[in-house]
């Protein structure tokens, strides 16, 4: 039994359209409304993310909704450069966490607040979640990675992708095989990668629980079949689509007015 | 709606209370920092480092006469037999292809260049600072964290974020800041080189077409914060409109007021068996 399920499900939908930043945000932006949605997906190395989203997308456009991907390390500033560091094994676990937060940053305000602006869906395939389970799996601050993030908008809904090491481990042989940092190998765990790689994902994935009920994320169970996880994932876009106005085009032509989310800028208050 | 802060470092049953709104939904202020549990977690930067060597760094806007002071610093430490060595902001390899290539790009916005000069700081921190400093050496820094927080915090950063991102940086034995009048340091950079350089001259906040004036009001912000940090952090102040000798002269003057020490532990050995307690 997977412990945050029964949690997630039962968590209620945010009522909320006002979009909040986590922290201080980005105070020289001038504010404007985000009529889009931003949903997340999270969830460990090898669960599925990415396959549910392509599965995800095609769904949401057909339903007639604009949808934009954006993806952990992907940001065309920093990912080559990411990938050298980490072939050269010269990263800190105080210069990891900022380059993620560099790349979180960058896609923030070059892909995912222009689509939110433009009234996309914005699909993150991962967001800052994983950098808090990531950063504490390896030993940092975890109080200081999230004051990193302050300056991330919080998402409308995120989904979290939960499933135990040892569903896993058969999928991520089966696929691409087990890898130097999905295993944690730079954590000096041990020498052993498959040993390495149990332990690793075990903290991950213990770690995006803890983070599923302090953040209220969506859990669902992803030991399950492909199109099963997909069922419950648009269900639970659809429910919070529905709750915040955002009808699918065929049924929204009697609702006139919608409210668009107007980025307040809390954190400045005192 | 007022939401009481949520602490979220305290055990979910404690923060569970204050999670709903009593409708049953979760209002997105909740997962704000909780402001009291931050300026609980001390900076490194507000305590001494515990290390046996010393730590020196200039600050100043461009132009100040900064480099050329910690030059002249650098030869008369070494030539008295101090064992020194010397790290320069922005010069990691690390972050150099994608600053390099976000710059030329315009890709970069005031927190990318903000968190981009922080991985170089925290490299060479880890690098090139903190093992001279275990091992009892004397570290030059031109520039230093402070750099950041006048200048990302000009280009528009919160001023508390940027310190809380520098939160792992340690505190120097001594910071000069070497402050001069725009007027002087637009008429130093421009008699050395033909142009003055595109974020020097904060080009990429759209202050103005033309980088003088814009050099101008972008470095007044800068002037602006780092007064604010001379207070807030104990910087040395020298004036910079001085002649080169006579600012040398007062800062040898203040450099040897932390030598002192330095040499005492170092005469009596201490210096290796306080370094070894911190390895």
């Amino acid at each position: 039994m997977i412990a945050n399920e029964r949690r997630g499900i039962m968590s209620p939908p945010l009522k909320r359209r006002g979009k909040a930043w986590y922290g201080h945000g980005l105070p020289y932006l001038t504010e404007k409304p985000l009529p889009g949605h931003l949903i997340a997906i999270e969830g460990t190395d090898g669960v599925g993310r990415s396959t549910q989203i392509q599965l995800l997308r095609p769904w949401l456009e057909v339903e007639g909704y604009a949808v934009s991907k954006t993806g952990w390390v992907r940001s065309p500033l920093l990912h080559e450069t990411i990938n050298q560091a980490k072939a050269g094994h010269q990263l800190t676990v105080t210069t990891f966490s900022l380059f993620y937060a560099a790349d979180f940053a960058d896609r923030l305000e070059h892909e995912i607040l222009p689509a939110l602006q433009a009234g996309f869906i914005v699909i993150a395939d991962r967001y800052m979640y994983t950098a808090f389970a990531r950063n504490t799996a390896m030993g940092a601050d975890p109080a200081w990675t999230r004051d990193l993030f302050g300056m991330a908008l919080v998402p409308d809904l995120v989904l979290h992708l939960d499933i135990d090491v040892e569903t896993l481990i058969p999928r991520v042989v089966q696929n691409k095989g087990m890898n130097h940092w999905e295993s944690g190998m730079h954590l000096s765990l041990g020498t052993d990668l498959f040993d390495s790689f149990v332990r690793y994902q075990g903290r991950l994935i213990e770690e995006y629980r803890r983070l599923a009920h302090e953040f209220n994320f969506i859990t669902v169970d992803a030991r399950r079949s492909i199109d099963e996880v997909q069922n419950d994932l648009r269900r639970h876009i659809l429910d919070y689509l529905s709750t915040h106005g955002a009808l699918r085009p065929e049924e929204s032509s009697t609702s006139g007015e919608q409210e668009t989310g107007v980025i307040q800028p809390l954190g400045d208050s005192k | 709606m007022a939401v009481p802060p949520l602490d979220e470092f305290a055990p979910p049953e404690a923060s569970a209370a204050t999670e709903s709104n009593g409708d049953g939904t979760v209002d997105g202020k909740s997962q704000r920092r909780d402001k009291a549990s931050a300026a609980e977690r001390k900076s490194l930067l507000c305590s001494p480092h515990p290390y046996p060597g010393r730590l020196v760094a200039v600050e100043g806007i461009d132009g100040s006469g900064k480099s050329t002071q910690l030059t002249l610093l650098e030869r008369w430490l070494r030539s008295r037999g101090y064992p020194v060595r010397f790290t320069e902001w922005n010069s990691s390899r690390l972050v150099r292809e994608s600053l390099r290539r976000g710059k030329r790009k315009n890709l970069l916005t005031p927190t990318t260049f903000s968190l981009l000069h922080a991985v170089d700081f925290a490299d060479r921190l880890t690098y090139n600072i903190l093992p001279p400093l275990k091992a009892g050496m004397i570290v030059l820094s031109d520039r230093y964290a402070y750099t950041a927080f006048a200048r990302d915090v000009a280009r528009g950063v919160h001023p508390e974020w940027v310190r809380k991102v520098y939160s792992f940086a340690l505190r120097p034995d001594l910071t000069f800041y070497f402050r001069v009048p725009i007027k002087v340091s637009l008429e130093r950079l421009l008699s050395g080189r033909a142009k003055l350089k595109y974020h020097e001259a904060g080009m990429d906040l759209g202050l103005s077409n033309d980088p003088a004036e814009s050099f101008e009001v972008f470095q007044a912000r800068v002037l602006e914060i780092y007064d604010q940090l001379t207070v807030e952090f104990g910087l040395r102040t020298i004036d910079a409109t001085g002649e080169i000798l006579d600012q040398q002269r007062v800062v040898r003057r203040m450099m040897r007021e932390i030598l002192r020490d330095y040499d005492r532990e170092r005469a009596k050995g201490n210096h290796v068996a306080a370094a070894k307690e911190t390895w």
